[in-house]
């Protein structure tokens, strides 16, 4: 993590009620419970085995008072292949689109795969969220669906069906939410182009020009840093 | 049948045929009947923001099904939101719910500036609350002028777009738009306020007041208005909370939950004194009760933060070319129409690597089938615009 994220941590040191209900995640889900990774005073993230999807949230509605719903979605991590590469030239910066992330970097509480589902609970008693992800397979993902535990998962999950490609294993309706019928590929994947931005290159950041007055010689330096 | 029959002049067989087939066709007849009907409203809004469509399958005039079709708007914005840098994002965003733009901008500035360490000077945080509120004022005023209409009173939609006036002229002269503002910077907020705005808008406010007492009067006496939402359309508070509902459709079903209390926010809602609204009802004439005391409670607010307004810079320090370091940081705010939330995957790029916009009428509409189940076509316009949803903050 960035340097920010510990100078946070020096300041707070610990947050004893997130700690804590990290700590009953990972005495109930047992083998289920992978990671954790707290923000003091701020926020928690755990990582869990996709088998423990379901349990988990109805451990967390049921004993740990965080019944609303506040989303459930995916995220691709696979680095776009498409890269900026219809980006202006100077948009590239300083290395050129040699610093482009090749290598698949996961997030907060860390991961394995490509796609990971994650969802966020609030408890409205006690204002502490969780986001909760799980790593799913990379070929022909799949969860369980979370409607027995939140009927208002339902959307969500026909969402990120459509949207990313991951079976929701046991919905009743996963028909598309937002796209036409017969709509072919998953548009949040990473690899799937936005054809528009593949038809008309970007002009760049030709709005943050040098406002009068400013020295030449710095700007530049901070533009291509 | 018999006279018929005698004169086709047919044999036995063929006789037994005609019979079988006519009552093949009397069966298909009672089916129809008993099977009811589909009725398809839409694709267009009832209460006209956006555009919806709903499939209701009807026993008489009972709702056995409704399902909404929904996409009509779909925008693709968290993929965009992939190519654009954060400055640019906020142009985006501010299409989501287009009534309460200035709103829509607030949670995704807050998160990227809590990834990059920023926080905006006071008097920014004052200004950004001030209009927050103005947003929502003008924003509830359209709903209050638009359910009467759906239950036939047409009065109300005028006095609300009248006063509405006053408050999105205050929003444009000090933002420049009067829809879409894109007044926030990462750091702060784009300019100061212009001179005698605060006069201007404690003016406005004391109009959106007298406006909430008209329809006080106009609206909720109404005997119509009270038959036709009291006990209708009532949403049990568990019920809410695991379809995620939010903003005044959950304080309408007596949970006492409002992220401007409830969350730690950078903005200055912890400087003021109010009150947070709740009807335990559950009906749509709670949540019109709600929404309409928050709109008064609103004006306060406003007038709270022009007193206490601060001196002092309006932009934080932050590098021209915004880089905003790798994390992830989720904020949620809220808004006129319920918690909105951004979920902001940053990878130390200029633009992030996958935001999830957590929008509140996507979840608000998302208990729509379970509650126009068995309720009566004249009240499914009635329920969805209590619901109150705006399609693009739906569709996204």
């Amino acid at each position: 993590m960035s340097t920010t994220e510990e100078e946070v941590v020096e300041e707070v040191q610990t947050d004893a009620v997130r700690e804590a209900i990290a700590k009953a995640f990972a005495d109930e889900l047992g083998d289920g419970f992978i990671e954790q990774h707290v923000r003091p005073g701020s926020d928690l993230w755990i990582r869990i085995a996709p088998a423990s999807w379901v349990a988990a949230a109805s451990f967390a509605r049921d004993k740990l008072g965080m019944t609303w719903l506040d989303f459930v979605s995916a995220i691709d991590w696979m680095p776009s292949p498409f890269g900026r590469e219809m980006d202006a030239e100077q948009d590239w910066g300083a290395e050129g689109r040699e610093n482009e992330a090749q290598e698949m970097t996961t997030g907060l509480a860390g991961g394995d795969t490509r796609f990971q589902m994650f969802m966020r609970l609030y408890s409205t008693e006690e204002h502490i969220g969780v986001t909760i992800k799980a790593d799913v397979a990379n070929d022909s993902p799949a969860i369980d669906t979370l409607i027995p535990v939140f009927a208002g998962a339902s959307w969500h999950e026909r969402e990120v069906a459509e949207m990313f490609g991951i079976n929701i294993v046991g919905h009743p309706d996963l028909r598309v939410l937002y796209l036409p019928t017969g709509f072919e590929g998953n548009p949040l994947r990473k690899d799937y182009p936005l054809v528009s931005r593949r038809v008309k290159p970007w002009p760049g950041i030709v709005d943050v020009e040098n406002m009068p007055g400013d020295g030449d010689d710095e700007d530049e330096a901070e533009a291509t840093a | 049948m018999a006279d018929i029959t005698a004169d086709l002049d047919i044999t036995n067989e063929e006789q037994l045929r005609y019979i079988a087939g006519q009552a093949a066709d009397a069966r298909v007849n009672i089916e129809l009947e008993t099977e009811g009907m589909t009725l398809n409203i839409g694709p267009q809004h009832p209460a006209t923001h956006g555009t919806l469509r709903i499939v209701a399958r009807l026993d008489g005039e009972k709702v056995i099904e409704a399902e909404p079709i929904m996409g009509y708007m779909h925008r693709g914005y968290e993929k965009l939101t992939e190519v654009r840098t954060y400055p640019q994002v906020t142009t985006l965003i501010n299409r989501i719910d287009w009534v309460g733009s200035f709103a829509n901008e607030v949670p995704f500035i807050l998160a990227a500036e809590e990834l990059m360490d920023v926080e905006a000077p006071p008097r920014a945080q004052y200004i950004r609350t001030a209009l927050f509120e103005m947003g929502r004022i003008a924003n509830i005023m359209l709903f209050l002028g638009d359910m009467p209409v759906q239950l036939g009173g047409v009065t109300a939609i005028f006095y609300a777009f009248r006063d509405r006036e006053f408050v999105l002229n205050q929003i444009e002269s000090a933002t420049g738009g009067r829809f879409h503002p894109n007044f926030n910077r990462i750091g702060g907020v784009k300019d100061d306020l212009p001179a005698g705005w605060i006069k201007e808008t404690k003016s406005a406010m004391q109009k959106v007041r007298d406006f909430c007492d008209e329809i006080e009067d106009l609206v909720m006496g109404n005997e119509i208005f009270q038959t036709r939402c009291r006990g209708v359309g009532i949403i049990p508070p568990d019920i809410a909370m695991a379809y995620g509902l939010s903003g005044a459709n959950l304080r309408g079903s007596g949970v006492d939950w409002d992220l401007r209390r409830d969350a730690d926010s950078p903005l200055a809602w912890k400087d003021l004194d109010w009150k947070v609204w709740t009807h335990p009802d559950g009906d749509s004439f709670s949540r019109f009760w709600v929404r309409l005391q928050e709109t008064r409670e609103a004006s306060y607010m406003v007038e709270q933060l022009l007193d206490g307004l601060p001196a002092g810079p309006i932009m934080a320090k932050v590098p021209r070319i915004i880089k905003v370091p790798a994390g992830e940081s989720y904020v949620q705010t809220e808004n006129p129409l319920g918690a909105m939330g951004y979920y902001v995957i940053s990878q130390g790029e200029l633009t992030p690597f996958r935001v999830k916009i957590r929008t509140a009428s996507f979840s608000n509409m998302s208990i729509s089938p379970w509650l126009l189940e068995g309720v009566y076509v004249p009240d499914i316009a009635t329920i969805l615009a209590s619901l109150y949803f705006i399609l693009g903050d739906i569709d996204r």
